[in-house]
C-alpha cells in the first residue's frame, strides 16, 4: 500500500527529535517521527530490583555492543580508545545519561577568532539563548542561578542537596581557592510538570524509575503527541530516498514486523546524533549522491568529537553519598578557558562524582587491583565502599578529519543495514589537557584526604558525546548543513542533532543539542513560505 | 543461544573453589564466603548472557591447574589463581564480576555492611542538604565569563 506523504518526517525520537517534533507540532503540519526503539517501561528500570547494579553490566549497559537489544545497532569501535555509548528508544540517550546540564559558553562559538583553532560557529550564544531557556523549562532543570563562571541560567527548581560528598569536595576546592558550583541538572528537585521529585535512588544513569530525571519520553513527547505529532516506534530507517530533482522524497524503513516500508515526506529531519546520522547519510547512496547523501563536501562522518574524559578518584575516611544520591552534583569551570601557559589550547569542565554502589565498587576496585582476593578482601572493601569521591574532566576535543565514522564493510545490524565503524585517536592537545586535569584532580582529592587514588583516562566506555560529523557552516565546501540546519546539498533535508556541532566545548552537550533543535525548528517555522529556496 | 548452556559439575566445583579464593568467609565480619551455597545458587541461576565467558574462564582455569582446582595444595592453588587473575583476560574478568555481583547482593553480606536489604525504588534515600555557606568564598571571589566578540 502506498502511504500518503507526511509534511515532516523526523528520524529518531531522542533529545533533538523530540524537541523539534514538539516545536513544529504547533504548525499543525503532519509530523511523523520514526524511532527504531520502543517506549520504555519504568517498572522494569534497574532500580526497581535487588539486582539493580548487576544490570548495568548486561542488558542495561551503556554500550550498545554489550547490551545487544534488538533495538540497538552494533558499532565497530575497535579502532578507538573511547567506545560509543548510547541508548535506542523513545527518549534516546536521555533515557540513559547522567542529567548533567551545563551550557556551552559564549566563547565556545568563537574558537577561531579567540584562539585561532578550528572554526567559529555560524550561530552564536545569543541566538540560542531563548531556546536554551525554553528547553530548560521543558526538560525541567534544577540548579542555582548566578555561577560567576558559567552562562546565566534560570533553573525552575532549586539545586540538588550538597550531600556528604558535595561538602567534602566544596571544602577541598575552597582550600585550593578554585571555582566550584552546584551543577544545573535535569533531575527534578520538586514535583514538576507531572514528574515526581528526586528521592535519591542513586542509580540515575541507566534510567530513573521515579521519573525525576528528565528524558524526552516523559517531557517533550507527551506534549508533542497531544499537539498532533505522530510517533511510530520500532521502525528502523535504512535510507533516505531522493527524487529526480535531488530533493528528499521519503525514507525506506523496516517496521516492527521487519517488513520493508516506504514513507514519502515533503521534509526530512535527521535526529540520530553523531554516529547514527552519518551512518544514515552514508547508507543513502544513489547515482546522484554516490558518496552518500548531503556529502558533496566529503565531510559526512568526519571530525568526530567525543570529549575524552580524564577521570581520577580516591577514597576518603568520611562516608560519602555512595549510591544514595544522583551521581553528579557539582561542577567546576576553573580550567574552562584557554590559558596557553598550561601547554594546550582550549580547556575542560569538571563534574564531580559522589560515589558508587557496593557491586560497582567491588568489581571496579578488583579490576584496578586495589581490592585483594583472600583474607584481606573484607577489610579493604569496608575501607573503600561508601568512601569514594570522583573528579571527571570533560576535555574539549577539537575537530580532526581523521577522527571519523564510516560504514563497516562487514558488520551489519539485525536488518542487514551496514553498521558504523569508528576511527578515532586522542590528539596531543587533548592528551595534554587530560594530563593537566588529572594533576589538578589529584590535588583536589589529596586536599580532601583521599588515598588509593585511581585513574581512568580516557574513560574507555565514555563515548557519550557524539559530535561534529555533519558540521554546521556557511561554506558548502567546509560544512554539511547551513547556519539553520538545512543540508547544503538537499534543500528539504535537515539535521538537528549533535553531529552539526562545529566544536565541542568542554561540557556535556545535550542542552545545546536541544537548544539547537529548537532554534532550527524556529527558523523553519519562520521560513515556511520559502523553506526550499 | 548461550543462555541454554549449563556449567558441568566439574566447572561448578571449580567456580565454587575460585569464588572462595576471591572472597573467603569471615568470622570477624560475620559473612559467608562466595562459595556459600545460596550465593553459588544465585550465580548459577543468573549467569544468563555471561555463561559463555564464565565457561571459557573455567576451562582456562582447569588448563592452568591441570585438573580440578580443589585438588591442588594451597601453594599451587594460589599460583594458579594469581596467573588466572593476571592473564585471564575478559573471560576471567567476567567470572570475577559474576562472583562479586552475586556476593554483594546477599542479605547476610549487605547486613554486615550496614546496608538495607532492598531495591533503591520506591523508598529511595535521604540526602542531607548540607551547608551552602561553603559556597560563600566562591561567590565572594566572583569572576567573569570570557568575552566573545
Amino acid at each position: 500500500m502506498i502511504k500518503d506523504p507526511v509534511d515532516v518526517l523526523i528520524i529518531g525520537a531522542g533529545a533533538s527529535g523530540a524537541a523539534v517534533a514538539w516545536s513544529l507540532a504547533e504548525t499543525k503540519m503532519h509530523i511523523l517521527c520514526l524511532e527504531q526503539g520502543g517506549w520504555m517501561n519504568p517498572a522494569e528500570y534497574p532500580s526497581t530490583g535487588r539486582d539493580w547494579e548487576a544490570k548495568f553490566f548486561g542488558e542495561w549497559s551503556s554500550s550498545p555492543n554489550v547490551r545487544g537489544r534488538p533495538e540497538d545497532y552494533p558499532v565497530n569501535d575497535d579502532n578507538s580508545p573511547i567506545k560509543v555509548v548510547n541508548y535506542n528508544a523513545v527518549g534516546g540517550s536521555t533515557v540513559m545519561y547522567t542529567a548533567h546540564w551545563p551550557r556551552l559558553h559564549p566563547s565556545d562559538f568563537k574558537v577561531k577568532t579567540l584562539d585561532g583553532v578550528a572554526d567559529d560557529w555560524p550561530v552564536d550564544y545569543d541566538a540560542l539563548t531563548p531556546f536554551y531557556e525554553e528547553n530548560d523549562r521543558m526538560m525541567g532543570t534544577s540548579g542555582l542561578s548566578g555561577d560567576p563562571l558559567s552562562p546565566l541560567t534560570h533553573p525552575p527548581m532549586p539545586q540538588q542537596p550538597l550531600g556528604l560528598s558535595g561538602a567534602i569536595i566544596g571544602k577541598a576546592m575552597n582550600k585550593l581557592g578554585w571555582h566550584w558550583w552546584p551543577s544545573d541538572t535535569t533531575v527534578a528537585t520538586m514535583d514538576y510538570e507531572g514528574r515526581a521529585r528526586c528521592i535519591n535512588l542513586g542509580h540515575c544513569t541507566p534510567a530513573c524509575a521515579q521519573g525525576a530525571k528528565s528524558s524526552t519520553d516523559i517531557t517533550y513527547w507527551p506534549h508533542a503527541i497531544r499537539a498532533g505529532a505522530e510517533l511510530r516506534t520500532h521502525c528502523r530507517v535504512r535510507e533516505i530516498t531522493t527524487d529526480e530533482n535531488g530533493m528528499a522524497s521519503g525514507v525506506v524503513y523496516y517496521d516492527k514486523d521487519g517488513v520493508e516500508q516506504f514513507q514519502p515526506a515533503h521534509v526530512v529531519i535527521i535526529a540520530c546524533n553523531g554516529v547514527g546520522t552519518p551512518r544514515l547519510l552514508l547508507n543513502s547512496k544513489s547515482d546522484r549522491f554516490p558518496n552518500g547523501l548531503a556529502n558533496s563536501s566529503g565531510l559526512v562522518g568526519k571530525n568526530l568529537m567525543f570529549h575524552p574524559y580524564a577521570q581520577i578518584y580516591g577514597y576518603v575516611k568520611e562516608p560519602t553519598d555512595s549510591n544514595r544520591a544522583p551521581p553528579t552534583c557539582l561542577w567546576s569551570k576553573q580550567w574552562y578557558d584557554t590559558d596557553l601557559s598550561r601547554g594546550f589550547v582550549r580547556g575542560y569542565g569538571v563534574q564531580f562524582v559522589r560515589g558508587a554502589g557496593p557491586v560497582f565498587e567491588a568489581v571496579v576496585s578488583e579490576q584496578k587491583g586495589i581490592l585483594p582476593w583472600g583474607e584481606d578482601h573484607h577489610r579493604v572493601f569496608r575501607k573503600l565502599n561508601g568512601h569514594r569521591l570522583g573528579f571527571s574532566a570533560i576535555c574539549e576535543d577539537l575537530p580532526e578529519e581523521h577522527n571519523r565514522v564510516t560504514l563497516d564493510p562487514v558488520l551489519k545490524d539485525s536488518h542487514g543495514i551496514p553498521a558504523p565503524k569508528i576511527d578515532y585517536t586522542i590528539s596531543e592537545n587533548s592528551q595534554k589537557m587530560m594530563d593537566h586535569a588529572l594533576a589538578r584532580g589529584r590535588e583536589v582529592l589529596e586536599m580532601a584526604g583521599a588515598t588509593d587514588i585511581c585513574i581512568n583516562s580516557p574513560i574507555p566506555w565514555g563515548g557519550w558525546h557524539l559530535l561534529g560529523t555533519a558540521r554546521m557552516g556557511i561554506d558548502p565546501k567546509k560544512s554539511v548543513v547551513n547556519e539553520w540546519g538545512r543540508t547544503h546539498d538537499v534543500k528539504n533535508l535537515f539535521i538537528v542533532d549533535g553531529s552539526i556541532f562545529v566544536t565541542s566545548g568542554g561540557v556535556n552537550p545535550t542542552s545545546t543539542i536541544q537548544a539547537l533543535a529548537l532554534y532550527i525548528a524556529d527558523q523553519m517555522k519562520q521560513r515556511l513560505a520559502n523553506l526550499f529556496d | 543461544m548461550s543462555e541454554s548452556l549449563q556449567l558441568t559439575r566439574a566447572q561448578r566445583d571449580d567456580l565454587r573453589t575460585i569464588a572462595a579464593m576471591i572472597v573467603p568467609a569471615s568470622d570477624e565480619y560475620k559473612v559467608p564466603g562466595a562459595d556459600d551455597a545460596a550465593i553459588q545458587a544465585d550465580m548459577l541461576a543468573t549467569l544468563g548472557r555471561d555463561i559463555r565467558l564464565v565457561s571459557a574462564a573455567l576451562d582456562h582455569l582447569v588448563r592452568l591447574a591441570g585438573g580440578p582446582l580443589a585438588e591442588l595444595d594451597a601453594t599451587k592453588r594460589d599460583a594458579v589463581a594469581q596467573e588466572f587473575r593476571k592473564n585471564g583476560g575478559a573471560a576471567a574478568a567476567t567470572l570475577v564480576r559474576v562472583v562479586l555481583q552475586c556476593y554483594y547482593r546477599d542479605d547476610r553480606v549487605l547486613r554486615s555492611l550496614g546496608l538495607e536489604l532492598r531495591a533503591p525504588f520506591p523508598k529511595g534515600h535521604v540526602l542531607p542538604d548540607g551547608d551552602w555557606a561553603l559556597l560563600d568564598p566562591v561567590k565572594a571571589r566572583g569572576g567573569t565569563l570570557r568575552r566573545a566578540p
